[in-house]
């Protein structure tokens, strides 16, 4: 074969008609998330893909707008009782599931009572809810065994597992089995028959949604849609690929290119690269099982150690998109405060020497586990590996695949059994915000939730104080106590904050983020 | 004939059952663990443990061996940890990009790489003879993601010709099909026209000084009909089963071209699966690749009968 008939092969091919015409694609919204979108339940999993799939086709009752404030969304109005124990809430006319069936009390409470199965905040909400009904079709009631400071909170929490409403057959599936049903009252509406796992996700606008007069602001506000569809391309994972059909124009949005590859972009005059609040905060958590972390001494020198500084220039690198915080709630939210980090941000090698050599540190190895293919964070283990030897550590830096790490960090075994002592890891802002919703700060030892099983009496009374508390200035004087004794007994480490900026096509307008991205209020022009 | 073919079919089966066992055991001992993929980041041990418990993970390792083993034995695969859906229909639905991507692949590597290794051995030792073998070289040499990149960079990009990435599937239309496909062909197909090049023109030089070809141009034929009538025909052998283990190779080893183009296909899947520890998908996936593999062993072998008369089963 020679040139010429390679050329016509080419030419022949590059003639071939795109599959829409141009007006048809100013109504496609060509995305590529920030990963593979597998499970399709919310409340079943964790995981941002599939909170992020619940935006697109769940409504929630409230939500938290960008400077945090939890507002209403499906909730119409709401009072509550002068004893703090009733609560009532009216639902706005006009909510409709994709189905045609309206949106009632009792689908309300039977998502409630799921979500309180799986999800931390509503699992602690609802140590707290006596029992729940409906007097009538668009109203719902929640009825306190004790007042509690954070209902609303819990309700308008942006983030996983996100309180989304659903039909109330849906709602009733075990919280432990996945939903087969994907039905929402949301923005869009889910087609299933062209889900491909792996490969797309398809999502048309719900004609029928009422979005709120309100400005759209973080998850509330009028939820306005302006393309007829969204497709998530979930087969292009490879970082140089997504960049290339950005900047071909064969996606719109991508929403988490690799830290390298941002310069580029910003270079390139038909793309915008989007930075927002709030950013993500990387932590190194300790195994305080077992030795040598089941000692806060030496958890205190480690943290002393951990500079923050040298973790965001390593892992983010590019100045703009990085900063420290000394808070352990994300900085720039209602709770977060310096108080208590003067042990770290006051802190440097000598101070950790000296600390560790104090607290009777025998020389165990500590094992750290390193996700190798997890560019988001792969870079932070070998960091803090040697910043603790500089402190005086033994560290055993173990390389591993994330998803062996993610299975590994789960077993409660000794490190030498396949146990651990440290990882490191990123959390999105609205997880920490609170110390609630912060999984590190759950110190009931074997029984937290969250793995590395701190354990601390004081931390746990301040949070049940917190949890009752209804006083707004009261809960912040009690984030801020709960915040200093973490640092006191070195629950985990914050690094620091960054931003994972979004890249898209200039033709794109009316983007905002709080968590992850909202598919709403976009424009393709 | 028959009975040959019985024999390999019949073969199939305990190659297919050693593999189905291996890979099982293999995935057990492998660390990480699927329930704690599935539950996210934010998930306590205890909803973890739930999760182990409700994919039967909790089991002994030979309860869950048999009742996998029973299910593929009345020809279910299972249903996918991660996806929730049955592995054969996500093989189904991951097939037809792989072998589109695989057919074009092997079609232009053929057209190109016989006629090509024929004329290297025909002018063996010629200036185009060792431009072919500078070629092979550097066609085994290069990494695929690094011609992938380049082709993209310079055709798609540079030129606007042809799409960056993604798959569209023929019922959509042949054009667009073969649109998708022309770069990640061209890329796959660099490797496979070195090694079918090669070995055409190790064969065809073999044909050449065998007696047949010296009776052939003393009978006066043309050189194009000695070489294609009579040497390259001789010689078919080897390049139909180098041909035939580029299939099977394609058909599980497209991995970083899927990945490259953002192709959909049986590679990509099966990345995914191993990452996510998807169990009954890695084990389908596997068992799939090596019924392919066999399958495409005993139509080069039946093809043999074509190439060569004096081949009897």
């Amino acid at each position: 074969m020679n040139r010429k008939i390679i050329a016509a092969v080419l030419l022949a091919a590059a003639a071939g008609t795109a599959a829409f015409p141009a007006s048809a694609q100013d109504k496609v919204l060509r995305v590529v998330p920030h990963s593979n979108l597998a499970i399709l339940d919310p409340i079943w999993t964790t995981a941002y893909m599939s909170r992020n799939h619940g935006y697109m086709i769940y409504d929630t009752l409230f939500g938290s707008d960008e400077k945090n404030q939890v507002k209403p969304q499906m909730v119409e109005e709401w009072s509550v009782s002068p004893d703090k124990r009733l609560w009532t809430f009216k639902l706005r006319k006009g909510l409709e599931f994709h189905d045609g069936k309206p949106v009632t009390g009792e689908d309300v409470t039977a998502s409630l009572a799921r979500w309180g199965k799986r999800d931390a905040m509503g699992v602690a909400l609802f140590t707290f809810v006596d029992r729940m009904d409906t007097p009538s079709s668009d109203t719902f009631r929640i009825f306190l065994r004790e007042a509690c400071g954070f209902l609303l909170e819990a309700l308008g929490k942006p983030s996983s597992n996100v309180p989304f409403i659903m039909p109330k057959r849906i709602a009733d599936t075990d919280a432990f089995k996945q939903i087969e049903e994907h039905i929402g009252s949301g923005p869009y509406v889910f087609k299933r028959d062209e889900f491909k796992p792996g490969d797309k996700a398809v999502y048309l606008k719900n004609a029928k949604y009422m979005p709120r007069k309100e400005a759209p602001s973080g998850s509330t506000g009028g939820k306005l849609v302006f393309v007829e569809r969204v497709e998530w391309n979930l087969a292009l994972r490879d970082a140089q690929a997504q960049v290339n059909a950005l900047q071909k124009g064969e996606v719109d949005i991508l929403e988490q290119p690799s830290f390298p590859l941002i310069p580029g972009l910003q270079k390139d005059p038909n793309i915008v690269v989007y930075t927002y609040s709030p950013p993500l905060q990387y932590m190194a958590r300790f195994n305080h099982l077992h030795k040598p972390f089941d000692n806060p001494k030496v958890r205190q020198a480690a943290m002393a150690a951990f500079a923050q500084l040298p973790f965001l220039q390593a892992q983010v690198g590019v100045k703009e998109l990085y900063k420290t915080c000394p808070s352990m709630f994300t900085c720039g939210t209602p709770y977060a405060s310096s108080f208590g980090s003067d042990i770290q941000s006051k802190s440097n090698m000598k101070k950790a020497q000296e600390l560790l050599k104090a607290s009777g540190y025998d020389g165990t190895v500590v094992v750290l586990m390193k996700p190798t293919d997890l560019t988001a964070i792969d870079k932070l283990p070998d960091v803090a590996a040697q910043l603790m030897r500089q402190a005086g550590f033994k560290v055993d830096l173990q390389a591993m695949d994330w998803q062996t790490l993610v299975g590994r960090r789960a077993k409660k075994d000794a490190p030498d059994k396949g146990g651990w002592n440290m990882f490191l890891t990123a959390w999105q802002g609205p997880d920490i915000w609170n110390p609630i919703a912060n999984a590190a700060l759950d110190t009931r030892g074997e029984q937290s939730g969250w793995f590395g099983w701190g354990k601390d009496e004081k931390i746990v009374e301040l949070r049940n104080q917190f949890m009752r508390e209804t006083d707004d200035a009261k809960k912040k004087k009690l984030a801020e106590a709960i915040q200093a004794r973490a640092f006191e007994v070195a629950t985990h480490v914050p690094l620091g904050e960054f931003d994972a900026p979004l890249a898209a096509r200039k033709n794109v307008s009316g983007l905002f983020r709080q968590t992850g991205n909202f598919y709403w209020n976009l424009k393709k022009n | 004939m028959l009975t040959f073919l019985a024999r390999r079919l019949l073969a199939t089966i305990p190659v297919l059952l050693v593999v189905a066992v291996l890979v099982f055991l293999m995935l057990r001992l492998t660390p990480g663990d699927p329930a704690a993929i599935l539950a996210g980041d934010a998930a306590s041990t205890e909803q973890i443990a739930r999760i182990r418990a409700s994919l039967g993970l909790d089991q002994p390792v030979i309860v869950q061996f048999g009742l996998w083993i029973g299910n593929v034995l009345s020809g279910d695969l299972g249903e996918s940890f991660y996806y929730k859906t049955k592995v054969a229909t996500l093989i189904g639905q991951r097939l037809e990009p792989t072998v589109s991507l695989a057919a074009l692949t092997i079609l232009l590597a053929v057209l190109v790489a016989v006629p090509l290794g024929a004329i290297a051995a025909w002018r063996f030792g010629g200036w185009f003879d060792r431009a072919l073998m500078g070629f092979a070289v550097m066609g085994f040499s290069v990494p695929v993601f690094v011609l992938a990149y380049l082709l993209i960079w310079f055709v798609s990009l540079k030129l606007g010709w042809l799409p960056v990435q993604g798959y569209v599937r023929l019922s959509e239309g042949p054009l667009p099909w073969f649109r998708q496909l022309v770069l990640p062909s061209i890329t796959l197909s660099v490797i496979y026209i070195a090694l079918i090049a090669r070995v055409t023109r190790a064969s065809v030089l073999e044909a050449l000084g065998e007696d047949y070809i010296r009776t052939a141009r003393a009978k006066g034929l043309t050189e194009a009909r000695v070489l294609v009538r009579h040497a390259l025909a001789n010689a078919a052998v080897p390049i139909v089963t180098v041909i035939g283990i580029g299939i099977a190779l394609l058909i599980g080893g497209v991995v970083v071209t899927e990945s490259v183009y953002a192709i959909p296909g049986l590679g990509r899947l099966t990345v995914d699966a191993v990452l996510a520890r998807d169990f009954p998908t890695i084990q389908g996936v596997i068992l799939f690749f090596s019924f392919v593999y066999v399958l495409i062993n005993l139509l080069v072998d039946m093809s043999y009968l074509f190439f060569d008369p004096r081949i009897r089963y």
